[in-house]
């Protein structure tokens, strides 16, 4: 087959009832499992969801200047990161427009897991010279699973025979499931509590079926990208391609971004010395960026309005979108929206938006094109700061 | 002579003189095109040479055909087909092969099989190539201003291409620069540790010049290749339905469709000059032609030193033309198929049969190749770029059959003894051989085989020194120094005698562009 499947694939295609995958990476991996999504969002928020995030590119990062590498190379300040933790970054060229995102976990005093949406092998090679560094691409050694949702902490808990109340925000430990050594990091995609399994492939079926065991009076269920899609607006976490362009895809400067202007300006430690884009990002900070990454949630009543026109009730997206739709404010267009969906939980109709920087306070009013009965119109909104959902479960 | 006078008169019925016709009916002219041969198309036609076995006997593939060529001549309406060619596959000497396919994440997986960061800068390099080929493209679409005029006109345009090139910030500029100096193998290595990658890529360095993939100036020809990649042409490299004599005689059916007439087997003898104007021609039977214009779309020897009478022409444009570049370095060879070619490397049919393949396993046998050929030999192991358009087109094949189109490189045109038929055959052998490497049924499958040698393309297709591109795609012999300084604006120092072949601006390939641009150079549309 050209397309590649993961380790999961004997397990996650007899799920798949309309066969409905889409590909990630060079990967198949199922959009949704059941013949709607909506079961599959709920797990997520209401229990436990089991996802196959296998076609990440991951990179161990081994030798006494591992943390060196990385220091040059992502935002975040590495230095800091002690073994056991797990860091979310950035990382950007050297106009310091970001390239990609994804996290660095500190596995041991000398190794590095670096997780990322690209491949990132070149750039990191290209980064070493001189350092007493390894790096080697594990994307396909490492199987990945996320369990999100509420009853996460019991279902891994139980799989691992360990108690993982210990194991806190953005902090990795390793584990035994099923027999299998594993690492298991309190992240996830989705801003619930949740956490991901790093999984020797050769292991991963083990790992899937004892999951699958234990989860399900706990509710496990196996769910697909359009979930995630939803659970990730929500928790406000961009998505490379649809929120982003990197860097290097970018074939004008308009198309590309700063860490600033994607609401990360807390990654950027420029107190750290010598990073790839630094100069760039502290005459960036000095100058104010001029563009920012925010939530716009579309009012109700506005939207109701609308449809009012054409005798219809409003009528709301069930999957996330993840078409460009332009931003108003009264003298004009003032931005984007690059994703958004109906929140189920929040009951609330929310985008992410990229705005210009007078426009991104949280209240300003705007307005979002929507399109009712094949005619453009514009719908009220208003500007929020990210991140929509932000259950105290999260990190507790 | 003919009672009645035309408008213009174009020498050729190759696609740029096509083209160029086309464009002034278009405008309301009255053209007539006289073409040597009995067909249109020069050197993009395709002929039944093996009952049932259609060939793409010279030019075989399309990409760099303006899509405001499409979209003017309303070609898709006269019968242009392009069918895509999605993919290139290199057989390996050690049995492996490289393959790099329409899809981004399977050659991806493909490139990473060979190394893991080839396949990482492969997408940055494609992505560079891109915007560097979006960067020149605003040359390709001008009329060649004078660099060392002060009229307003050239100022202008010049003082627009300074902009531009401002524009595109200090990394693209230093990449052009590089581009534009540097060996395709050294530019290659700068990205690239593969060496069958590198070979495969830099192979699009080297087509119709006499030049190795290690000679400086190979690296600009690869980014012309890119440039059919723009305007929403994603599919880069297609094949015409029906070969590529089909693109030619759609234009010719749109130039007919605006009046123009085109008359075959009409050879010219000499343009008619009077009083410093050309004012028609003469061709070898005798008939005479009347047109307030003559357009040559022949190349700047057969132009210049050809069609006219030496004591017309100033003798620095003698000598520039006698010292233009044209030496032609490459052959065909196509083939009658009673099945496909089985290549050990990927056994049986599969969708590398409807691609490009590629014989050009690694940097030091192109250069090798190259070493022959420098020295008057044809390569003993040559470059072969071959596709097998039966594949793509069932209607080139009688069913069940193939036909086969094989590019072929070094093969000199001043071969040490000259060439003759036995030579010819000897040059075809090495190719089969070469091919036969990795598809060892390839020798008894051959139904017909016809070998093109450059001494052939003269003869046949009146290309001086059988050169594909009129006159090699060398720097200093590009933009506003094609074919010359003094004549790169399509005119010529006889008035009402212009020239529109490939080798003026944008040089060779079907592009068309120099038949547009010549014609809107005439019709007095541009500045």
């Amino acid at each position: 087959m050209p397309l590649r499947t993961t380790p999961f694939h004997p397990r996650t295609a007899p799920l798949n009832q309309a066969q409905d995958w889409r590909r990630w990476s060079g990967f198949l991996v199922a959009s949704a499992y059941e013949l709607t999504h909506e079961r599959e969002y709920w797990a997520i928020r209401s229990a436990a969801a089991l996802l196959d995030v296998s076609p990440l590119y991951k990179y161990r990062v081994i030798g006494p200047d591992a943390g060196r590498l990385l220091d040059r190379v992502v935002t975040r300040n590495v230095a800091k990161c002690s073994v056991g933790q797990v860091m979310y970054t950035p990382w950007c060229d050297d106009d310091g427009k970001v390239m990609d995102d994804g996290t660095v976990a500190r596995l041991g005093d000398d190794v590095y897991r670096m997780t990322a949406a690209e491949p990132n092998l070149r750039w990191l090679h290209q980064h070493s010279r001189r350092l007493n560094v390894e790096v080697a691409d594990e994307s396909d050694a490492v199987a990945a699973l996320a369990v999100q949702g509420p009853n996460a902490r019991a279902v891994v808990s139980m799989a691992s025979e360990q108690d993982l109340a210990d194991l806190r925000f953005f902090r990795v430990t390793h584990a035994t499931i099923a027999g299998v050594a594993v690492t298991i990091s309190r992240t996830g995609y989705t801003g619930d509590l949740g956490y991901e399994i790093w999984i020797p492939q050769e292991g991963a079926r083990q790992v899937w079926d004892a999951l699958v065991r234990v989860g399900k009076p706990w509710g496990l269920t196996p769910a697909g990208m359009l979930a995630l899609d939803m659970a990730r607006i929500e928790a406000g976490l961009i998505l490379i391609d649809v929120d982003y362009v990197p860097a290097r895809r970018a074939i004008i400067e308009l198309r590309k971004s700063s860490p600033f202007e994607l609401n990360l300006a807390w990654t950027v430690k420029l107190d750290k010395s010598g990073f790839v884009g630094r100069p760039a990002l502290l005459a960036e900070r000095d100058r104010r960026p001029t563009w920012q990454l925010r939530g716009l949630a579309i009012e109700w009543e506005s939207l109701e309005e609308v449809y009012a026109e054409f005798r219809l009730p409003p009528q709301v997206p069930t999957a996330a979108w993840r078409v460009s739709r332009p931003v108003y404010a009264m003298g004009g267009q003032v931005g984007y929206a690059t994703s958004g969906c109906w929140s189920p939980l929040l009951k609330k109709y929310i985008t992410l938006a990229h705005l210009e920087a007078p426009y991104a306070a949280a209240g300003t009013e705007l307005m979002v094109e929507v399109t009712a009965e094949h005619r453009r119109r514009k719908a009220r909104a208003q500007v929020v700061d990210l991140p929509f959902f932000y259950p105290d479960r999260k990190r507790a | 002579m003919s009672a009645s006078t035309y408008d213009a008169i174009v020498i050729g019925g190759g696609h740029n003189g096509l083209v160029n016709a086309a464009y002034l009916a278009r405008a309301g002219k009255r053209v007539l095109v006289l073409e040597r041969r009995h067909v249109v198309g020069g050197a993009a036609v395709t002929e039944e040479v093996h009952p049932g076995f259609k060939y793409s006997v010279c030019s075989y593939v399309v990409s760099l055909l303006r899509p405001e060529i499409i979209r003017d001549l309303d070609l898709s309406r006269h019968g242009l087909e392009i069918l895509p060619l999605e993919s290139t596959m290199t057989p390996m000497p050690n049995g492996d092969y490289l393959a790099r396919w329409a899809d981004r994440d399977q050659t991806r997986r493909e490139l990473y099989r060979h190394s893991p960061r080839d396949a990482d800068a492969y997408d940055d390099f494609g992505s560079l190539m891109y915007q560097l080929a979006f960067a020149v493209k605003p040359i390709l679409e001008m009329i060649p201003p004078d660099p060392t005029s002060v009229s307003v006109r050239d100022l202008r345009a010049l003082f627009r291409l300074g902009r531009h090139f401002q524009s595109l910030g200090a990394q693209r500029f230093h990449e052009l620069h590089k581009l534009m100096t540097m060996s395709a193998a050294d530019y290659l290595a700068e990205w690239f540790e593969t060496d069958v990658l590198k070979a495969t890529l830099s192979a699009s360095g080297i087509i119709g010049t006499f030049l190795g993939p290690r000679s400086p100036g190979t690296a600009y020809v690869l980014l012309h290749h890119y440039m059919g990649e723009l305007d929403g042409v994603f599919r880069a490299w297609g094949f015409a339905k029906g070969g590529t004599g089909a693109v030619s005689e759609a234009i010719a059916a749109s130039a007919q469709s605006f009046g123009a007439e085109v008359r075959l087997e009409s050879t010219v003898q000499e343009v008619t000059v009077r009083d410093g104007r050309a004012v028609g021609v003469v061709l070898q039977n005798g008939d005479e032609y009347a047109a307030k214009l003559v357009v040559s779309a022949l190349d700047p020897r057969r132009t210049f030193l050809g069609l006219l009478d030496r004591s017309h022409l100033p003798e620095d444009l003698l000598t520039d033309i006698e010292r233009f570049r044209i030496r032609g370095s490459s052959g065909k060879v196509n083939l009658a198929l009673d099945a496909l070619p089985d290549f050990t490397c990927l056994p049986g049919t599969g969708p590398h049969h409807r691609g490009a393949i590629s014989i050009s396993p690694s940097i030091d046998y192109l250069e090798r190749a190259y070493d022959d050929a420098k020295y008057g030999a044809f390569s003993r192991r040559p470059y072969v770029d071959m596709i097998m358009p039966s594949m793509i087109d069932p209607s080139m094949a009688p069913p069940g059959k193939h036909v086969m189109s094989c590019f072929v490189q070094y093969a000199p045109f001043a071969l040490n003894g000259g060439w003759s038929p036995e030579r010819r055959e000897a040059f075809g052998d090495a190719v089969i051989d070469a091919i036969a490497e990795y598809a060892p049924n390839l020798k008894d499958i051959i139904l017909h085989r016809q070998v093109v040698t450059p001494a052939d393309m003269e003869m046949e297709f009146g290309l001086t020194e059988g050169n594909i591109f009129h006159g090699e795609l060398a720097l200093n012999q590009l933009f506003f120094l094609r074919p010359t300084a003094e004549w790169a604006r399509y005119t010529t120092p006889i008035a009402g005698y212009y020239q529109c072949g490939s080798g003026t601006h944008p040089g060779g390939g079907i592009t068309g562009q120099p038949g547009r641009l010549a014609a809107l150079k005439i019709l007095g549309k541009l500045k």
